[in-house]
C-alpha cells in the first residue's frame, strides 16, 4: 500500500515540476536525446499549434514579420511531411481526433495561403500609403535607392475604407476649410525646449497633452492635403 | 553539453574571477513592463553605460573617478542622466500604435565635451546630445533673478552679467530625428567608422543615413519580394565593419550572413560574401530553421572575425572563410530536446545578443534562469554564471553554475526542468578596455568586474 502511494505521489510531483515536456514520444529513453532524429512526419498537435500561432500572428495589428515568416516556414515543412498520407492520422500517440487533422489538411493549404496572401498584400499596399509623405531624393550616385518607395496612387487610396473615402467627398471638404491651422504649424522635429530636463518624471502636463494633439492634427492634415492635391488644384490652403 | 565549469574552474580568460559590483533597478517582485531593460551599451571609453527600456527611457550611468584612498577598488557606475527618448506614437494610416520600447542604443565617438548617442524604437531613430552645465549667468539687465521682467524705465544702469558656478546639471536634448524611413520594425543601428554615416535595418530593408541629414536616407539593401506571399526570409541584424567604412554585414532568419561592399554598387542586394554553415542532417527537426535564425551579429574589435548568435549556440566566423564558422560554442544544448515546448511557449523566438571582450579573447551571451555564459577563446574554457540578488554582496565572487541534464542531480546543480524561462538574459555588454561587464536581467542591471589580484 505504502509503496504504491509513494510511487503515485512521486509521479504527480514530477508532473507538477515539469516546466517543459520533453519531445519524447518518438525517443527511445535509453538513448541520448540529441542523437536521435525526429521522424519525417509531424504530429497533428504540432500542426494545430503552428496553425494557431499563425492565426494569432495574423490577428495582430502589426505582425512581427520574423515570427510570422518562421511560423509559416515551419508550418509548410510540417504540411509537406504530412502530404503523402493526408487521410491518415500522422502519428499514433497524440489523442487528437484524426478527422481534425484531415479537415485541417484539406482546408489549411487553401485557407492558409489565402489568409497569408491577403495579409501580406495588405501590408504592401499599406506600405505604399505610409510612404506618401516622404520627399524623394534629388541627388544621384553613389546613393542607393532613395526611400521614396512607390509613389501613392489613387488605386492604393481606394483600399482605404469608407471612412477616409468620406473625407474626400465634396460635401465634407468644406469642414476643413474653416479650420485655421496656423497655430498648429508646429515644427515637429525642432530640438526640444527647456522642458526636457532629467530628474523625477512629472505626470504629463497640459503642455504635453496639447503638443500631442498638435502633432496628431498636423500629421492628419498633411495627409489630407497631400491626397487632395492629387484630385484637384490646391484649395485655399491649410 | 551542459554548461561546463565545475566548482574550481576559473571564469573568463587569464584566470579571471568575476565578482559582483553593483545592481541597479527595483527589487520588487512585480516588474513593471515599462522598466524591462531592452538594450545595454558602453560608450567608446567605457566611462558611460547606457540602458534603454520598454517605456522608452534611457538611463546613462557614469563611472566615478577612482578613489585615491582605495586604489584597488574600481570606480562605481552611478546615474548620470535619465531622459525619455521615445514616446508611444499613433500611426493614423494604419491605425497602429508604435511602441516606445528602445530597441538599440549606439554611442558616437566623443569629439568634444558633449556625448552623443543614437537611440531607436521600431520606427524612429533619434540623435541625443548629453551635455553638462556647471555655470549660469547672473546679473541680467532685463530680468530679475527670479526671471521676472524688469520695468525698462526703472533701469538706470547697465551691468555685465557674470558667470557663476552652479550644481552640475546634465541635459539631454534631441539633436536629430530620423523618421519615416522604415515600414517594418527596426532591429539594428550601426555607426560607421567614418563617424559621419550610420545604417538602420528593419525586417526587409537597410538604410544608410548621414548624421547631419534627417529628411532623406539611402536604401542600400532591400529583400522585399515583389509578391509578399513569397516572403520566406527577413533581416535580423546588421552592423558596419569597425574599420572598413564601405563594409557591413547583415544576418537573416535562415541563419545566413551576407557581407556587402558599398563600393561595388549603390544597391547592395548582391552580397560580396555569403556565410552559411551546412545543416547537420542528424540534428534536423521541424525547428531547425527557427533555431538557426540569427538574433545578433557582432564584429570583433580587430575586424578580422564576426560572431553570430542563434538560439542554441554562438559561432565565430573568420571573414575570409564563408563555408563554416571557425568556432562554435554551445550555450544551452540541453534545450535541444525541449524545442517543442519552447516553440509552444514562444521562448524559441527569444532574441539573445552576444558581445566580445575588449581584447576579443572572450565572448559572452545570455541564457535562461538569469544565467549567462562566457567562453574564453584562448583557453577554450567556458563558464555559466548567474545574475541574482542572492549573490549580490559587494565584491562577492560569482560561483560557476551547472545545469543537470539527466540522471542524478548533484548538489548545487539545477535541473533543466527547474529553469525559469521568464528570467532571460537577452542583453549584455562588455567594457571596451577592462574586464567589467553589464548584464540586464529583466528590470535589473548587474555590473560585475574581475577581482583585482
Amino acid at each position: 500500500m505504502m509503496l504504491s502511494k509513494g510511487l503515485k505521489r512521486k509521479r504527480e510531483e514530477e508532473r507538477e515540476k515539469e516546466a517543459l515536456a520533453v519531445d519524447s514520444w518518438w525517443l527511445d529513453p535509453s538513448l541520448p536525446a540529441v542523437a536521435q532524429a525526429p521522424p519525417a512526419v509531424a504530429s497533428s498537435s504540432l500542426l494545430d499549434l503552428s496553425v494557431l500561432k499563425l492565426h494569432h500572428s495574423l490577428r495582430q495589428s502589426e505582425p512581427d514579420l520574423r515570427h510570422l515568416v518562421l511560423v509559416v516556414n515551419t508550418l509548410r515543412r510540417i504540411q509537406a511531411s504530412m502530404a503523402p498520407e493526408p487521410t491518415l492520422p500522422p502519428v499514433p500517440s497524440p489523442p487528437a481526433a484524426p478527422c481534425v487533422a484531415d479537415n485541417l489538411l484539406a482546408s489549411s493549404d487553401a485557407a492558409l495561403s489565402a489568409s497569408m496572401a491577403s495579409l501580406l498584400e495588405d501590408l504592401s499596399h499599406i506600405e505604399g500609403l505610409s510612404q506618401a509623405p516622404q520627399p524623394l531624393v534629388d541627388e544621384g550616385p553613389p546613393s542607393g535607392r532613395p526611400t521614396g518607395g512607390s509613389p501613392p496612387s489613387l488605386g492604393a487610396l481606394d483600399l482605404l475604407g469608407p471612412a477616409t473615402g468620406c473625407l474626400l467627398d465634396d460635401e465634407l471638404e468644406g469642414l476643413f476649410e474653416d479650420i485655421d491651422t496656423s497655430m498648429y504649424d508646429s515644427e515637429l522635429w525642432a530640438p526640444a525646449s527647456e522642458g526636457l530636463k532629467p530628474g523625477p518624471e512629472d505626470g504629463p502636463g497640459k503642455e504635453e497633452a496639447l503638443e500631442l494633439d498638435e502633432a496628431e492634427l498636423d500629421y492628419l492634415l498633411d495627409v489630407l492635403v497631400g491626397t487632395q492635391a492629387l484630385e484637384r488644384p490646391p484649395g485655399p490652403g491649410r | 553539453m551542459a554548461g561546463a565549469g565545475g566548482g574550481g574552474c576559473p571564469a573568463g580568460g587569464n584566470d579571471l574571477q568575476w565578482c559582483f559590483s553593483q545592481v541597479k533597478g527595483a527589487v520588487d517582485e512585480d516588474v513593471a513592463e515599462a522598466d524591462i531593460i531592452s538594450t545595454v551599451e558602453f560608450n567608446y571609453s567605457g566611462d558611460l553605460l547606457a540602458t534603454g527600456d520598454k517605456g522608452g527611457r534611457v538611463v546613462i550611468f557614469q563611472r566615478e573617478q577612482e578613489n585615491k584612498s582605495r586604489p584597488h577598488s574600481r570606480g562605481e557606475y552611478n546615474v548620470y542622466s535619465t531622459f525619455q527618448s521615445h514616446e508611444p506614437e499613433f500611426d493614423y494610416l494604419k491605425s497602429l500604435e508604435i511602441e516606445e520600447k528602445i530597441n538599440k542604443i549606439r554611442w558616437l565617438p566623443q569629439q568634444n565635451a558633449a556625448h552623443f548617442l543614437l537611440s531607436t524604437n521600431d520606427k524612429t531613430i533619434k540623435l541625443w546630445k548629453i551635455s553638462e552645465r556647471d555655470k549660469r549667468a547672473e546679473g541680467y539687465n532685463l530680468k530679475d533673478e527670479d526671471g521676472r521682467l524688469r520695468d525698462p524705465f526703472r533701469i538706470t544702469a547697465l551691468r555685465v552679467p557674470i558667470l557663476k558656478p552652479m550644481d552640475l546639471m546634465v541635459e539631454a536634448s534631441p539633436r536629430r530625428i530620423f523618421a519615416n524611413a522604415h515600414t517594418y520594425h527596426i532591429n539594428s543601428i550601426s555607426v560607421n567608422s567614418d563617424h559621419e554615416t550610420y545604417l538602420s535595418a528593419d525586417d526587409l530593408r537597410i538604410n544608410l543615413w548621414h548624421l547631419e541629414i534627417t529628411d532623406r536616407s539611402f536604401n542600400i539593401v532591400d529583400i522585399k519580394p515583389v509578391n509578399m506571399e513569397e516572403l520566406t526570409e527577413v533581416i535580423t541584424a546588421a552592423e558596419f565593419h569597425p574599420h572598413q567604412c564601405n563594409v557591413f554585414v547583415y544576418s537573416s532568419s535562415k541563419g545566413t550572413i551576407r557581407l556587402c561592399d558599398m563600393r561595388s554598387s549603390a544597391l547592395c542586394d548582391r552580397h560580396a560574401k555569403f556565410f552559411e554553415e551546412p545543416e547537420d542532417p542528424s540534428s534536423r527537426s521541424f525547428f531547425s530553421e527557427i533555431i538557426s535564425s540569427i538574433s545578433d551579429v557582432k564584429f570583433s574589435h580587430s575586424g578580422r572575425y564576426m560572431m553570430t548568435r542563434d538560439y542554441l549556440s554562438v559561432k565565430v566566423w573568420d571573414l575570409n572563410m564563408e563555408s563554416r564558422p571557425v568556432e562554435t560554442h554551445q550555450v544551452h544544448e540541453y534545450l535541444r530536446s525541449k524545442l517543442c515546448s519552447l516553440y509552444e511557449n514562444d521562448c524559441i523566438f527569444d532574441k539573445f545578443e552576444c558581445c566580445w571582450s575588449g581584447s576579443d579573447s572572450a565572448i559572452m551571451t545570455g541564457s535562461y534562469n538569469n544565467f549567462f555564459r562566457m567562453f574564453d577563446r584562448t583557453t577554450r574554457r567556458d563558464v555559466t554564471l548567474e545574475a541574482s540578488r542572492e549573490n549580490s554582496k559587494p565584491r562577492a565572487s560569482l560561483k560557476p553554475r551547472k545545469v543537470c541534464t539527466g540522471g542524478k542531480r548533484k548538489k548545487d546543480e539545477i535541473s533543466v526542468d527547474s529553469l525559469d524561462f521568464n528570467k532571460k538574459i537577452l542583453h549584455t555588454a562588455w567594457h571596451p578596455a577592462e574586464n567589467i561587464i553589464a548584464v540586464a536581467a529583466t528590470n535589473n542591471l548587474y555590473i560585475f568586474q574581475d577581482k583585482v589580484n
